[in-house]
């Protein structure tokens, strides 16, 4: 007898218990025990893994707030591009005969901050060399759109009010928007 | 010598030291075999697997980096701080007033360059001597896990140093995340998939809307611990992978 052959002959370890179907159960018991056991393993793990990824998700922001005041349109220039909230907000205010608009100071290519060149008229990226016309087009380096608009109204008390996160994409022809361009 | 004959024969000297250093063919593979470190290495190494010019000993030079890289970032953490008031500041005090720091700080920083072009390298050479066929065809998706995870370990060493170029180059790196499809705010489908920027993934990336202290101490973790652990473990499985392919790969003449 080979080895193969002993191997088929040999009993099987536990005995196959028939299942009486006569008793009408649509499963075993021992598979409604492992299935309720598979499951609360999963549920268990699944449950954990929502809630991991979850704590990724501060509920607070230790971040400076979207919306700032940029003082009373008279304190603006005629034709000014205004760097005063650069540093702090990231955002150019121009000041145009009809109004203001406000720009965000993020290069649309990689996302560094363009400066204002006010002999050359235009914003210029140190980073690869994008440049912008006075409007926030783009027409020159890598960058593939125009700056970023962003949303600029007064206040009950006459003050500008700038909030960075509402943007109108001139790509999307959302530079006539209301809040897009606030008329003086 | 009596006396070192004598510790020799006692119970703690051969609990420790199981086998002499007796030259002999059987010996010598029972120091690798019953040895943990040892053991992951073959017990005998083919006269072809120590040859230079085929190999280029690309995958076990960037294996020694990557121990460089480990033991002179852990010595560094003893005086690195990851909040945004002292990276800077340490980083600076390590090159200029920790004794050795600015070795050590080198050593990391070169150590961690080269490793991103010792894995190139090594992956030019399996490329160019085809060791990517089967039935090495796994090793090779294993290998392009461990390239990624070095260049991982790379983009998050770099915003430590909490600097201009390290805040540039994450602000940079991470809006590329931005464009994720399906995951980032302005990437395909993302905005109607309810993506806004403080819940896509580069949210999850920087834990903030824009590159501050949160990022940093995220960056830190994921550079000390996540992706470390995640490469040594794909490491093991390379490695082993290798002598279970068949060994370290040859010329087909001597197959």
């Amino acid at each position: 007898m080979t080895l193969s052959e002993q191997a088929r002959n040999t009993t099987p370890l536990r005995k196959e218990v028939p299942i009486d179907k006569s008793r009408g159960l649509w499963i075993t018991r021992r598979d409604f025990l492992s299935l309720t056991g598979w499951l609360a393993v999963f549920a268990f793990l699944g449950t954990a893994l929502l809630g991991t990824i979850r704590f990724f998700f501060p509920r607070v922001l230790f971040e400076a707030s979207p919306v700032f005041k940029a003082g009373f349109p008279d304190e603006y220039a005629l034709g000014e591009v205004s760097s005063k909230y650069l540093k702090s907000k990231q955002v150019w205010i121009v000041r145009e005969e009809e109004g203001f608009y406000a720009l965000s100071a993020v290069c649309t290519h990689l996302g560094c901050t363009p400066r204002w060149l006010e002999t050359e008229n235009k914003f210029k990226c140190p980073c690869h060399g994008s440049g912008f016309h006075l409007s926030g087009i783009n027409f020159e380096g890598p960058a593939p759109r125009p700056l970023e608009r962003i949303k600029i109204m007064l206040n009950e008390n006459g003050e500008l009010v700038v909030d960075k996160s509402v943007k109108f994409l001139f790509e999307r022809d959302e530079w006539g928007k209301p809040g897009s361009f606030l008329k003086v | 010598m009596v006396t070192m004959e004598k510790i020799k024969r006692t119970q703690l000297y051969r609990s420790i030291f199981r086998h002499g250093y007796k030259d002999t063919k059987p010996n010598r593979m029972h120091q690798i075999v019953s040895n943990v470190f040892l053991h992951l290495h073959p017990t005998s190494v083919w006269r072809h697997a120590t040859e230079i010019r085929y190999t280029w000993g690309m995958g076990g030079i960037t294996f020694l980096l990557f121990i460089v890289l480990t033991v002179t970032g852990v010595i560094l953490m003893f005086y690195y701080r990851p909040t945004a008031e002292y990276a800077y500041a340490d980083m600076k005090y390590l090159e200029h007033d920790v004794p050795f720091g600015m070795f050590l700080r080198n050593m990391h920083r070169w150590a961690a360059h080269l490793m991103v072009i010792t894995v190139w390298l090594h992956m030019l050479r399996v490329f160019l001597t085809g060791s990517y066929k089967p039935p090495r065809e796994f090793n090779w998706v294993v290998g392009v896990v461990l390239l990624v995870l070095t260049l991982l370990l790379s983009f998050t060493g770099y915003l430590l140093p909490w600097d201009q170029l390290a805040m540039w180059a994450i602000t940079v790196g991470t809006n590329m995340a931005r464009a994720t499809p399906f995951l980032g705010h302005e990437g395909p489908f993302g905005p109607e998939l309810g993506m806004k920027p403080d819940n896509d993934i580069r949210f999850l990336l920087l834990g903030g809307t824009q590159v501050g202290p949160p990022a940093l101490l995220r960056f830190y973790v994921f550079h000390c611990i996540a992706l470390p652990l995640l490469a040594a473990i794909f490491m093991i499985v390379h490695f082993w992978r290798v002598r279970k392919d068949g060994g370290i790969s040859r010329p087909s003449e001597k197959e």
